[in-house]
């Protein structure tokens, strides 16, 4: 099957991307495709590079730059809620005047339109969320 | 508007709101996919169920709390081709809601058809 997975909520707080990770992981493993990670809502904060949880639990975000480089996942973070909570990569920093980035490896910055098409392409759209 | 879907497929897509319009990010957020979605021309339909039912009542003045007043917008979706607006008729009753109090033309269904109409679809959004 082609996957498309939904995560709506921040590292941490909820289970959501943890349990998208194991679902994806589970089904790469079983030979599916998963087409694209989408992160909405608080989902976006995954993709900050500048987390230091403790050395003895999971580091959430380390585990989805580290499975997109071993898969060639697409992780795309979502623009406008990127905008609202402060994820910037260098564009973005450019375009809206700011003094920093801190978007992680293996991640991307797009438009909602990249959710839709998931949407559209995929055979299933798999939401983790609240 | 941004991009033009070329790809031909159309799917039935269902966006469901559950939750009231202020107090968390999820109706605004929802909102502001619906409308970007709109330019991909597939099957749209938006359901209101549970608090969701609030986000479409007339008279919301949330500016007195500086927050954003996106009620409004909801009266734009038939612009965007949005026009299958769905709200539960058990939600409406539990909350003492008619479909009068509410800012846009929307079809009021019981909750066993709800469930047929969720069945249909080929992608669901819920927020």
């Amino acid at each position: 099957m082609k996957f498309a997975v939904l995560v709506n909520e921040g590292p941490y707080q909820h289970q959501a991307s943890d349990s998208a990770y194991q679902f994806v992981l589970a089904s790469l493993n079983a030979g599916h495709e998963v087409m694209r990670v989408f992160f909405y809502h608080d989902g976006v904060n995954n993709g900050t590079r500048l987390t230091t949880p403790p050395q003895d639990d999971r580091n959430i975000q380390h585990r989805w730059s580290a499975l997109a480089e071993e898969h060639k996942l697409d992780l795309v973070l979502c623009v406008a809620a990127c905008q609202r909570r402060g994820i910037v990569d260098e564009d973005e920093m450019k375009r809206n005047s700011k003094d920093a980035h801190n978007i992680a490896d293996g991640f991307r910055i797009s438009g909602l339109g990249q959710l839709i098409e998931a949407g559209i392409v995929a055979d299933r759209l798999i939401t983790f969320g609240d | 508007m941004e991009e033009e879907y070329e790809g031909g497929e159309v799917k039935k897509f269902l966006y469901v709101n559950r939750r009231l319009p202020h107090g968390t990010a999820y109706a605004i957020e929802s909102l502001e996919t619906v409308l970007i979605g709109a330019a991909f021309d597939q099957d749209v339909s938006v359901l209101f169920i549970d608090d969701g039912v609030y986000q479409i009542k007339k008279d919301q003045s949330p500016e007195s709390l500086e927050m954003k007043n996106f009620s409004k917008t909801f009266r734009a979706l038939e612009m965007y081709d949005v026009e299958k607006l769905y709200v539960e008729q058990e939600s409406l009753d539990a909350r003492g809601l008619k479909a009068d109090d509410l800012l846009v033309d929307v079809e009021v269904l019981p909750g066993s058809e709800i469930k047929s109409l969720i069945d249909q679809q080929d992608v669901i959004l819920s927020f």
